[in-house]
């Protein structure tokens, strides 16, 4: 089974925490690098014409991304809640601890990058700023297979305040699903720093919902879901989203969202859970994978794994992708 | 596109009389950074003396929360936060004396009839582009309420701050004229 080199073992504590230090600290100040693409293909088809502010705004967060890069900068000031996803095999031996030094490696991060300290110890009662960042939003995500990758989000507010959760009747269908995501993309959009991936869950429970969109997000932008069928509701949705003239930065015109990601599930026989959650223009996340998935590859691919890691979708589409 | 027009802060409600929503505009001179916790601090403390805190009175409020200074410049990177956020403190702000704000996105019925009835606008920026925005703030300095981190009130001095005109002094509103041409 593929565990790694032999002095650092490739599921630890500090193979997660130092993974998750650098996640941050490159995700902080670089703007995704498909989503960066999908910007500049969007500026190259609105040069043929259409709105001068749009494509000004696009400009500007090619720009702001340069920026960002050169002057190792945050490429917004929402340095976001660190949220956390280690996607396992179940064929692999997980440490129970393997997330408790999640929170020292975010704290060190945020200090050392000189990012915004966003997280409140208690949102209801005690709404005191930890100053740290800490803590994490972690999971821990069973897969068949025997790999491990970890992803690593920097949520920023604006953009998971403009998203929802709406449990529809089942009568509801697919326009319902649909009206959903319309419906929170014209009210919202405004606030979540657009051009958008709508990230788009349906299924499961009233908890896992949310937590289908929010994967949905770290799919490389715009490439097409599994299943053809998933594949053509995106493209459908993505026409309609972007008919609703919202446009960058919210100043009319096209494009308002660059995709639509889509992750269904099973449910009850009474449900039809529906959740969208914003991926805004400033989307930041990494997917590293810790432990190969491909078992034929693991004894060359365990050193280069840690080390160069897999951009969200540059990675192999199998487990190691958004699933 | 006509060019942007470039403002010097601190405004009088004179200078915004004339703006109409979708000017592009270039802010230089003071702003307050102030956010969801600052705002309801204000507001506490308008309603206990009658008047504005540090004399915040003729100030334009940035909506922001900035990362720490970086790269030689004041602060790494700041940008506009959601302003309807904001709506439940703006039109008793404006009130006494607020005459412009800036964020991002949409605001409420009653911070634009706030506007209108007391002459003030409503910028918005761009979301997104923080590390760009940054490069246009040549100071930054502490006022007060050190203890809310980066929610703490803020002087920042603009340079040539890119904007657009989103609430005017006449009432009119650029996100639902963007929205009602589109429908």
């Amino acid at each position: 089974m593929p565990q790694g080199n032999q002095t650092a073992p490739a599921l630890s504590p500090e193979r997660v925490a130092s993974a998750t230090y650098d996640a941050i600290r490159e995700c902080a100040t670089t703007l995704r690098p498909d989503f960066r693409r999908a910007v500049k293909s969007a500026l190259d088809s609105l040069r043929a014409g259409d709105s001068d502010k749009g494509a000004s705004v696009l400009e500007q967060i090619l720009e702001n991304a340069a920026i960002g890069e050169a002057d190792a900068v945050p490429i917004c000031q929402d340095t976001g809640t660190v949220w956390v996803c280690l996607e396992v095999g179940s064929e692999l031996a997980v440490p129970g601890n393997v997330l408790s030094q999640v929170d020292d490696a975010v704290a060190r991060a945020y200090a050392d990058g000189r990012l915004r300290m966003s997280v409140l110890a208690d949102a209801l009662f005690d709404r005191t700023n930890t100053r740290d960042n800490t803590p994490a939003f972690c999971e821990v995500k069973l897969v068949s297979g025997a790999g491990a990758t970890l992803h690593v989000l920097l949520k920023g507010g604006g953009s998971d305040n403009a998203s929802r959760v709406v449990m529809l009747p089942p009568g509801a269908g697919a326009d319902g699903v649909r009206k959903v995501a319309l419906d929170c993309v014209r009210e919202k959009a405004a606030n979540a720093c657009p051009p958008l991936v709508v990230g788009l869950g349906v299924g499961s429970t009233f908890d896992k919902v949310a937590g289908l969109a929010k994967h949905a997000l770290l799919r490389a932008v715009g490439s097409p879901a599994q299943s053809e069928e998933a594949a053509a509701f995106e493209r459908e949705l993505l026409d309609e989203v972007n008919a609703l003239g919202i446009g960058p930065a919210a100043l009319g015109g096209s494009p308002t969202a660059l995709a639509v990601h889509l992750e269904t599930a099973p449910c009850h026989i009474a449900a039809l859970p529906v959740a969208v959650n914003m991926g805004c223009c400033a989307m930041r996340s990494k997917s590293v994978e810790l432990v190969p998935w491909d078992a034929g590859a693991a004894a060359c691919a365990a050193d280069a794994a840690g080390a160069a890691g897999a951009e969200a979708g540059e990675g192999p589409r199998a487990k190691g992708g958004a699933r | 596109m006509s060019d942007p027009i470039k403002l010097a802060l601190p405004l009088a409600r004179e200078d915004v009389a004339d703006l109409r929503i979708g000017d592009e505009v270039l802010l230089s001179g003071p702003v307050y950074t102030m956010r969801d916790a600052g705002h309801a601090r204000a507001l506490e403390a308008l309603r206990a003396d009658g008047a504005l805190p540090f004399g915040l009175e003729g100030a334009t409020l940035f909506y922001a929360g900035p990362t720490p200074p970086a790269a030689g410049r004041p602060l790494g990177s700041v940008g506009p936060t959601t302003a309807s956020r904001m709506d439940f403190a703006t039109p008793a702000l404006m009130e006494a004396g607020i005459v412009a704000c800036v964020g991002k996105g949409k605001r409420s019925p009653e911070v634009v009839e706030a506007c209108r009835a007391t002459g003030s606008v409503y910028f918005a920026c761009v979301g997104g582009i923080a590390a760009l925005l940054a490069t246009h703030v040549a100071k930054s300095e502490l006022v007060a309420w050190e203890d809310l981190g980066t929610e703490a009130l803020r002087r920042l001095e603009l340079e040539d701050f890119p904007a657009f005109v989103a609430v005017d002094a006449r009432g009119g509103d650029l996100y639902r004229a963007i929205e009602q041409a589109a429908q």
